[in-house]
């Protein structure tokens, strides 16, 4: 008897340990990774408390599912923003209160601190990612330039990558059409704009692969599959400057937006990953992120902190999608467009694709 | 009668043998229920419960009648109400709802479920809400200074049915039809999509069937006859990729049947494509029937090889020294005797592919995807009841096959092995 309580004994305080490590979803690839070396690691080595890494194509709708289901087993969640928005008006992430994170280091509340816009009520944004396209140079040693370019196969041919869901691709068509970017969601409101988007995408449907994970695009300008591909910039910039492939990076009619942390309703360790997402989201967390990633970082404070990329010689600002000279002809996502306009575009794309 | 009775046969303590039969027997089928008890539990809560309740979110939604009681209420007693032109009354409810929706975080759920049928709804609901503490009667100017579209006949008609927990509005839209501002009409071109993708679900399924059938009748025969040593190394050959995960499977076919990949190499170095005309296997409808023939090909050469492994080679041999040529032969008397085979591996093969989402998904690319990668799209898209009722309709479809298989051909003739 003596044996067995000893036994649940130590049983139960394996589960205790087990439950306070914090369990974090992400996006995989080199984004996941560029978190494991900047967030989970350091705090990690600062709390004692263990963070396990998940990965999934897209963590909302696995978030969603979680929480439908009443069993939610991850703690915190990294998603786009209408979908933070989206799930967090459904009830279903714990709302974060801005004044628990921390402070930048001259003192300056994180509300002041973090972009315009960055910090939601159920989310922290922790970095500023880009929808943007590459190509390969062995292909095109001339290459495209504009987002025109990507959608003209006369000037350019070969196939095309994009990611399979209307957002961000109906975009860049319209900016590929001529539509300035302020306009752009203007006229995506329309049954007239977003006719003109589907036309433009049609004139590269039938040379396209669609993509779905964001590790996918670089692999398919590696094998050789797709001369052209719409990626997330971080991942472009991993193969070309990390791996040295012949990949550029063209940032005419870019989309960025926010990526943020959520921590779902009924995360089973919710303490605890709250006390993970004010470790990763303080200004020293953000700027180490970019020394793996070329993800800007959603602090004002992390900005002059950014210094090389881990290779030790490769200045991080220049590849960021907030520089300077990367905003041109740029796009801010409209959150408030999609969080309305995602199931009813989205399901239009897909009729589109199989017809 | 009476000697009947007195000659019925007894136990040797006096009980009537049938009674005491019939107790040995209800024992013995309690103990075999007991043994199959496990199964049943486990089929009962990993598959009937949790498809059931999946099937119940196709027709039952309480995103909206959950959040919006007063609204709720008064389409109850105005059920007649003219959509186009709603009276104060209700308006004055909704704003009362909206109110209610701020102060309980609901807008997201009732907006989301409205925003189903009526696209570009939840913003409405969610500045609505934001609002509506604040509003001044008459309500309906009041929301409309707001936003136009709230005195959208569509939208009220759209309340209206959500006003309700059960619905069909989910089979609606999986039949492509549109809620529009008249009520529900057929969807534009542009947005029609389900009824093609399963007729078009069918169409390849059934090519995949013949194909599947066509290829594994002659391995069939081969295993059936070559001697033991030669078919068991066969054997082994059709196993081995059964017993090989799917999803490896259907990656090895990316690596060959790419651009760049292994078969389009051999044609360009045999000087039989141009580097230039390399050919499209992947990524498209080939790629998608390729592989799926492939994946499910064992499940073809199974059941014809337990069928053809049975059938006395003296009955072929009977024919043909009675005259019959060898096709005569095939045609009347092997054929028919591999019939149970060919149906169980084609009703096998073809229900499977119905219901195929992996490798259409991997291999697919824009046109081979089938019925279940949008089931796939609408649960990640989190439209789990619209998932749910495409779903329902696809389990329908293939009852509905089933049982025609069984007028026509009879399920007892079915041979799995």
């Amino acid at each position: 008897m003596k044996k067995l309580l000893a036994l649940t004994t130590a049983l139960t305080a394996v589960g205790f340990a087990a439950q306070a490590d914090v369990t974090v979803m992400s996006w995989g690839g080199d984004y996941t990774l560029s978190q494991v070396e900047a967030y989970h690691k350091p705090f990690t080595a600062a709390t004692g408390t263990a963070v396990i890494s998940v990965d999934s194509d897209n963590p909302a709708p696995a978030v969603k599912a979680m929480v439908e289901a009443g069993n939610v087993t991850v703690d915190v969640a990294d998603v786009e923003y209408a979908d933070a928005v989206r799930l967090c008006d459904e009830g279903m992430l714990e709302p974060i209160d801005a004044s628990v994170l921390l402070p930048a280091p001259d003192g300056t509340p994180a509300s002041e601190d973090f972009l315009p816009g960055a910090l939601t009520e159920c989310a922290v944004s922790t970095i500023v990612f880009s929808t943007v396209f590459a190509y390969d140079t062995t292909k095109f040693p001339e290459g495209p330039t504009t987002i025109a370019d990507f959608f003209d196969l006369e000037k350019f041919p070969g196939k095309r990558g994009m990611r399979k869901g209307a957002k961000a691709n109906l975009e860049m068509a319209l900016m590929a059409d001529g539509v300035p970017a302020a306009q752009v969601y203007a006229t995506l409101e329309t049954p007239e704009g977003q006719d003109r988007a589907f036309a433009m995408l049609d004139k590269i449907k039938a040379e396209t692969i669609w993509w779905e994970a964001g590790a996918q695009p670089p692999q398919l300008l590696a094998d050789g599959e797709v001369a052209m591909t719409t990626a997330y910039n971080g991942r472009i910039f991993g193969a070309a400057v990390g791996e040295g492939k012949p990949f550029a990076t063209v940032w005419d009619g870019q989309v960025y937006e926010y990526d943020l942390f959520v921590i779902p309703k009924g995360a089973p360790n919710a303490e605890a990953a709250l006390e993970f997402v004010k470790f990763a989201t303080s200004t020293q967390a953000l700027a180490d992120q970019a020394k793996w990633i070329s993800y800007g970082p959603a602090r004002l404070s992390s900005g002059p902190l950014v210094g090389m990329y881990k290779d030790g010689k490769t200045e991080m600002a220049p590849f960021m999608p907030t520089a300077e000279a990367n905003l041109g002809n740029a796009l801010s996502s409209s959150y408030e467009f999609w969080v309305d306009r995602d199931a009813e575009l989205n399901e239009r794309f897909q009729a589109w694709l199989v017809q | 009668m009476a000697e009947v009775a007195d000659t019925m046969l007894k136990t040797s303590d006096g009980r009537p043998l049938k009674e005491a039969l019939a107790t040995a027997q209800a024992r013995a089928k309690r103990r075999a229920f007991l043994l199959v008890m496990p199964l049943l539990a486990f089929v009962l809560l990993t598959f009937l419960i949790p498809i059931g309740y999946m099937l119940k979110r196709s027709f039952e939604h309480d995103g909206f009648s959950g959040s919006a009681p007063a609204l709720v209420a008064w389409f109850e007693a105005n059920d007649d109400f003219d959509p186009a032109d709603p009276p104060e009354a209700a308006y004055a409810a909704l704003v009362d709802d909206l109110a209610r929706m701020q102060a309980e975080r609901t807008t997201g759920l009732a907006g989301a479920r409205i925003n189903y049928s009526v696209p570009g709804t939840i913003s409405m609901f969610k500045a609505g809400a934001r609002a509506a503490k604040n509003l001044q009667p008459p309500f309906k100017e009041a929301l409309v200074a707001l936003d136009e579209n709230w005195s959208r006949p569509a939208l009220w008609r759209a309340m209206e049915s959500a006003s309700n927990i059960y619905t069909t509005e989910f089979y609606l839209v999986a039949a492509d039809r549109k809620l529009t501002d008249d009520g529900w009409a057929r969807g534009g071109d542009k947005e029609r999509i389900y009824l093609y993708l399963f007729v078009k679900t069918f169409v390849i399924s059934g090519v995949i069937t013949v194909l599947c059938l066509l290829l594994a009748f002659p391995i069939a025969h081969l295993l059936a006859t070559l001697p033991m040593a030669k078919s068991s190394l066969l054997m082994i050959l059709v196993l081995l990729p059964f017993w090989t995960s799917l999803l490896v499977r259907t990656t090895s076919w990316m690596v060959l049947l790419q651009e760049q990949g292994v078969v389009n190499n051999l044609l360009v170095a045999m000087g039989l494509v141009s580097d230039d005309g390399r050919l499209t296997m992947m990524y498209n409808l080939t790629g998608t029937i390729v592989a799926m023939t492939h994946v499910l090909l064992p499940f073809m050469i199974l059941p014809l090889y337990s069928v053809m492994r049975v059938i006395p080679p003296s009955y072929a041999r009977a024919a043909r020294s009675l005259g019959a040529t060898s096709w005569t032969t095939f045609r009347r008397v092997y054929l028919p005797q591999t019939m149970p085979g060919i149906a169980a591996g084609s009703l096998l093969v073809f229900i499977l592919a119905v219901g195929y989402y992996i490798t259409p998904a991997l291999v697919g690319g824009a046109d081979g995807q089938l019925i279940s990668n949008l089931i796939a799209f609408h649960m990640s898209k989190s439209n789990w009841s619209l998932a749910a009722a495409i779903a329902a309709m696809l389990l329908l479809s293939i009852l509905l096959l089933y049982w025609l298989y069984d007028r026509l051909v009879g399920i007892d003739r079915l041979k799995l092995g």
